[in-house]
């Protein structure tokens, strides 16, 4: 079984995220980097099946800026085999990189395609749902544990009223659930190692994708701040003022 | 043209996040058709004719859409989007992995998650965990939006009477097949919709510490929330989980108990009204967002507060 993961880069999860004064968007100048956290679990998910004998190959794929690179040296590190750098800058929207990702996997025929389950830059949650739908493929959401048994994939998938369980045929689509699984951390020989693995670059223009925007972006702003608080000196005063001031109980 | 919203439901009736879509489907336009899909949905379909809101119901009825599967009510959806310029859901997990499907099959740039409609093209959404909110138009022909439950008051569920209309149903997918579906049942109010919700992080130290969340819940008439910490470490089961990645509430009072105040925790519970923090770090950053901080031991702090509650002659339910 061949799997593609792909994976994207955004702002640290860490990051005190910044509004530019003139409301084009969000401070990234001199900001820490980091794959998109799920990313890591669908890498990490990857590689371990691969380890259990049931993947021959691990290809990672990012679509973006040139030091989207970094995300998929990253994967790299941490065992998959070879990468894929789609080059395009400015914004991409979600049905763009799905486009983008459907024509590699057209080339690549992997068995199985991995990406988060969301980003934490634009919160959007449809790469992966999208790509299912322009390959007819089978998805799997939200997933927390996935079983492979020969062709078909058993998933369990994090659902508002708990879990649910759907078996899906290969070729499929699985995102990913932080509880998927821990990601390991890249070693330092690792990290050698994977300088020296290949990562081909493709030019967005060249897969014949348009990915013009659809959306337009009128204005990024603050959220309303909320008025600072008080603290108490102790449970009774907190009852007190729950019944009394703030009348909620 | 209208707008359609797609009904979220158990087949036997709504639930309750459709009517909070309904409201935000009728803010896009007055005329809105909603379509109910399932098996042996006829009480459901019934209860959406009856919201003020909705013109129109459409009923499609297969055995293949008991569970609910995007890959089945993907194309019934997509024949249905001719005729309207809307497509709405929730952004909850239904229509988080049901909406961008019918998208991409439309080639629209889906509108996630949004908190206001500004305009019918127009409309404000949270990026970066809540972190900045992003005014997004529009510019596709079909628009498809997911919106934000809390953000929008659920309409009136009575007093309508929308004529109901059978659709047929579309094929099967038969590369996905559903297996089971473990819902936790519980006799507390629903997490995104309670008035109250006491949440418990990686503080609480254990799941069975948690008894001392469920006892204040149970007084209060709350529901138990968690930080994603616990979740993770077992305390307590993921559909407890609050924050970025877990589930959204905006109730009354909020009290966090035990939790730090991650940035993805606070982007699920800080439009709370009111915010209460019981930590004994003083430095930790929910205390920026709380309007009543305790600086406490929970362990002592807890059965305090229980003591104290017990003491009240009357509480809110």
């Amino acid at each position: 079984m061949k799997i593609l993961v792909a994976v994207k880069r955004v702002i640290d999860y860490n990051v005190q995220i910044r509004v530019k004064e003139d409301g084009t968007g969000v401070v990234t100048d001199n900001v820490k980097m980091s794959t998109n956290p799920p990313d890591d679990n669908a890498i990490e998910e990857a590689v371990k099946i691969k380890e259990g004998g049931k993947a021959k190959e691990v290809v990672a794929i990012t679509v973006g800026e040139e030091k989207a690179q970094e995300t998929v040296r990253k994967a790299l590190a941490v065992g998959a085999d070879r990468g894929i750098h789609v080059k395009v800058d400015g914004i991409l929207e979600p049905l763009a990189v799905s486009k983008i990702l459907q024509k590699i996997v057209d080339k690549e025929k992997p068995d199985l395609v991995f990406m988060g389950k969301q980003a934490i830059d634009d919160d959007c949650n449809q790469t992966g749902q999208m790509l299912s739908a322009l390959l007819n493929w089978p998805q799997a959401t939200f997933a927390s544990k996935i079983d492979i048994k020969d062709n078909k994939l058993e998933v369990t998938r994090e659902i508002d009223e708990g879990l649910e369980t759907i078996e899906i045929n290969v070729p499929a689509i699985v995102t990913c659930d932080l509880r998927l699984n821990e990601p390991r951390y890249a070693s330092l020989p690792n990290i050698m190692k994977a300088k020296k693995k290949p990562i081909e670059e493709i030019v967005a223009s060249d897969l014949g994708v348009d990915v013009s925007p659809r959306l337009e972006q009128l204005k990024v702003e603050e959220p309303p701040k909320r008025k600072a608080g008080i603290k108490v000196a102790n449970v009774a005063e907190l009852v007190q003022k729950l019944k009394n001031e703030a009348k909620v109980i | 043209m209208a707008v359609l919203l797609i009904a979220e439901h158990n087949n036997k009736e709504l639930r309750s996040f459709t009517l909070n879509a309904a409201t935000a489907a009728s803010q896009i336009d007055s005329d809105v058709h909603a379509v109910i899909i399932g098996q042996n949905s006829a009480d459901a379909a019934k209860q959406l004719s009856e919201l003020p809101v909705v013109k129109k119901v459409l009923t499609v009825e297969g055995v293949h859409y008991e569970h609910f599967t995007a890959e089945n009510f993907t194309p019934v959806i997509v024949k249905l989007a001719e005729n309207y310029s809307h497509i709405v859901c929730s952004a909850n997990t239904f229509g988080k992995n049901l909406m961008p499907r019918i998208a991409a099959h439309l080639d629209t740039s889906q509108v996630s998650d949004i908190i206001k409609v500004i305009s019918p093209d127009t409309f404000l959404r949270p990026i970066y965990a809540g972190n900045a909110f992003a005014t997004i138009k529009s510019n596709d022909d079909k628009k498809c939006v997911t919106i934000r439950p809390t953000s929008f008051d659920p309409c009136e569920s009575i007093g309508g009477s929308a004529p109901i209309e059978k659709v047929d149903p579309s094929e099967e997918f038969s590369k996905t097949k559903f297996i089971k579906r473990e819902e936790i049942k519980s006799d507390r109010p629903e997490l995104g919709t309670a008035r109250i919700v006491v949440s418990g992080g990686r503080g609480m130290q254990s799941g069975d510490n948690f008894r001392l969340i469920t006892e204040i819940a149970d007084k209060l008439g709350a529901a138990i929330g968690a930080s994603r910490a616990a979740v993770d470490a077992g305390y307590i089961s993921n559909d407890h989980q609050v924050g970025q990645t877990g589930k959204v509430v905006v109730p009354d009072l909020y009290i966090a108990v035990g939790i730090s105040g991650a940035i993805q925790h606070l982007a699920g519970m800080k439009e709370s009204k009111v915010i209460v923090a019981i930590n004994k770090d003083g430095e930790a950053p929910i205390f920026s967002v709380a309007d009543y901080g305790l600086e406490a031991d929970l362990f002592e702090a807890l059965p305090q507060f229980m003591e104290e509650l017990n003491k009240l002659n009357t509480i809110q339910k």
